[in-house]
């Protein structure tokens, strides 16, 4: 589709296989064998998710971990963190409790061989700001997600932009979430809504009024006074976490963007997202220079794990066949042709 | 988000010694898409046929590691893992009765992020079996 010329390149979150490595269907071997056997070369893993033993996994943990890297031909490009503010009953941690918990994610991002780290969105910029040169010292980058309802207007990440602006610490930036751009109400939410008891009429409304960019911040009242149960306040509170904004509002930002996370709820057998526009995304990250990672985020599994098995692979694999058919990829993942015979590691999972 | 996966189907087990059962036990997971350090497990409350127990008699095992659930706040170097089946065990002396029963978990969990508790509740009809 465009043969402009970019430096693009295919990644994967094992936070996408979250409902079968959650279920044991997947080891974290099996994710990395996957994400190889796709093309979905750099790797992104949450160390909490994915490490028994967190934060102490041992070295026959990263021995492993590098031999995978080997073995399926995949680099670690970004790792995850939490910053558990609320750590201790009663009270916020202090400046120096959230540094030297960062500092110790970083470490683990380092053993890894990672080059990005993602700061969850409560992360302080003080904390960032204090963070910085130690991540300078590692070679890392700290980015702070941009996930939805946030955005680049938002006084939280004005805190931050003023941090990353006055420092000019080559080690800050972002790591926007794709979910910042869900242009349609995804399917997925609204009929789980529906299946789980919420009448068609506040859900048609809520769909609409987000659709039709209205005031989905005047929903939790108007459900209120028609009679919402639970089910349906739940899906106008919904509404307002999600967010459309035109995908340029990256390009002011593109010098700090060097990871996006491309979240995605439902890759529709037709090969597109049903609610986020990867194909206004991606000519604008192209536009822009940006020259890191699509790394895969499915987050459907969610919504639809009360009617059917989930398969997170199938999800991920078909989001892959789109990034090729829009990066000007030769598309060598042909529906079928991936799937089956040797593509989990020996001893493997039973996920298809 | 893993609501329905809490309560594992086919766990529930009286403990204690068949002349002197002291209570019963189930597998419990996390209902989160990562481990959780043990201090932010706030509550696990465990309600049979209608009948909740009171959390002094509530514990909680995780990788063979035994705490009592009053105990969680303070417990700041151990976690549960994501998707690690945990036992969570309730002092009643005598037990349960052999066969059906209508079990319900709820917890509460303190994530930083969210503004609000985070957590889940499962639902579900386990047999006890002898």
């Amino acid at each position: 589709m465009l043969n402009t010329a970019h430096q693009i390149k295919r990644g994967v979150s094992f936070y996408s296989y979250q409902e079968e490595c959650f279920l044991k269907k997947m080891t974290l071997e099996d994710c990395v064998s996957e994400a190889g056997s796709i093309g979905a070369f750099g790797v992104e893993i949450i160390p909490e998710q994915s490490m028994t033993g967190y934060p102490h996994p041992g070295e026959a943990f990263y021995r492993d971990w590098d031999e995978w890297m080997e073995k399926y031909g995949t680099t670690t490009v970004a790792t995850d963190l939490f910053l558990d503010t609320k750590r201790y009953p009663g009270r916020v941690m202090t400046l120096a409790e959230m540094t030297v918990s960062v500092r110790k994610d970083l470490d683990i991002a380092k053993r890894l061989g990672a080059q990005f780290v993602r700061a969850i969105i409560n992360t302080p910029p003080e904390v960032m700001e204090a963070c910085a040169s130690y991540a300078e010292r590692l070679g890392l980058k700290l980015l702070l997600e941009v996930h939805a309802p946030f955005h680049y207007e938002h006084p939280w990440i004005l805190r931050h932009l003023e941090v990353m602006h006055r420092l000019q610490s080559p080690a800050l930036g972002f790591m926007p979430d794709m979910g910042t751009f869900v242009e349609r109400f995804p399917r997925v939410m609204s009929e789980r809504a529906l299946r789980d008891g919420a009448r068609p009429k506040f859900v048609e409304l809520a769909v609409e009024t987000y659709n039709n960019r209205g005031d989905v911040h005047g929903l939790m009242d108007t459900f209120n006074y028609m009679g919402a149960n639970p089910v349906e306040q739940g899906i106008a509170r919904l509404s307002t976490f999600l967010t459309w904004n035109e995908p340029r509002v990256m390009l002011e930002h593109m010098p700090l963007i060097h990871h996006i996370q491309a979240k995605f709820y439902e890759m529709t057998d037709d090969g597109s997202e049903y609610s986020i526009p990867y194909h206004k995304i991606i000519p604008v990250l192209i536009e822009g220079g940006y020259d890191g990672y699509l790394s895969s985020e499915y987050e459907g599994n969610r919504h639809i794990q009360d009617i059917v098995e989930v398969d997170s692979v199938e999800q991920v694999r078909r989001q892959h066949r789109m990034f090729q058919r829009l990066l000007g990829e030769e598309t060598t993942l042909d529906a079928g042709a991936t799937q089956g015979n040797g593509v989990f590691a020996d001893g493997g999972s039973n996920v298809r | 988000m893993f609501d329905k996966y809490i309560i594992v189907e086919d766990t529930l087990r009286n403990t204690g010694d068949d002349d002197d059962v002291t209570g019963f036990q189930l597998g419990v997971r996390l209902p989160y898409y990562r481990g959780l350090g043990l201090s932010m497990v706030e509550d696990i409350e465990v309600t049979i046929d209608g009948e909740t127990s009171s959390s002094a008699s509530v514990s909680l095992t995780v990788h063979g590691n035994t705490y009592k659930l009053t105990d969680l706040p303070g417990v700041f170097d151990d976690r549960w893992e994501m998707g690690e089946v945990a036992t969570v065990s309730v002092d009643k002396a005598g037990g349960l009765t052999e066969g059906p029963h209508s079990v319900a978990v709820r917890q509460r969990l303190r994530i930083s992020y969210m503004p609000v508790p985070g957590g889940g509740t499962d639902h579900k009809t386990l047999t006890l079996r002898h």
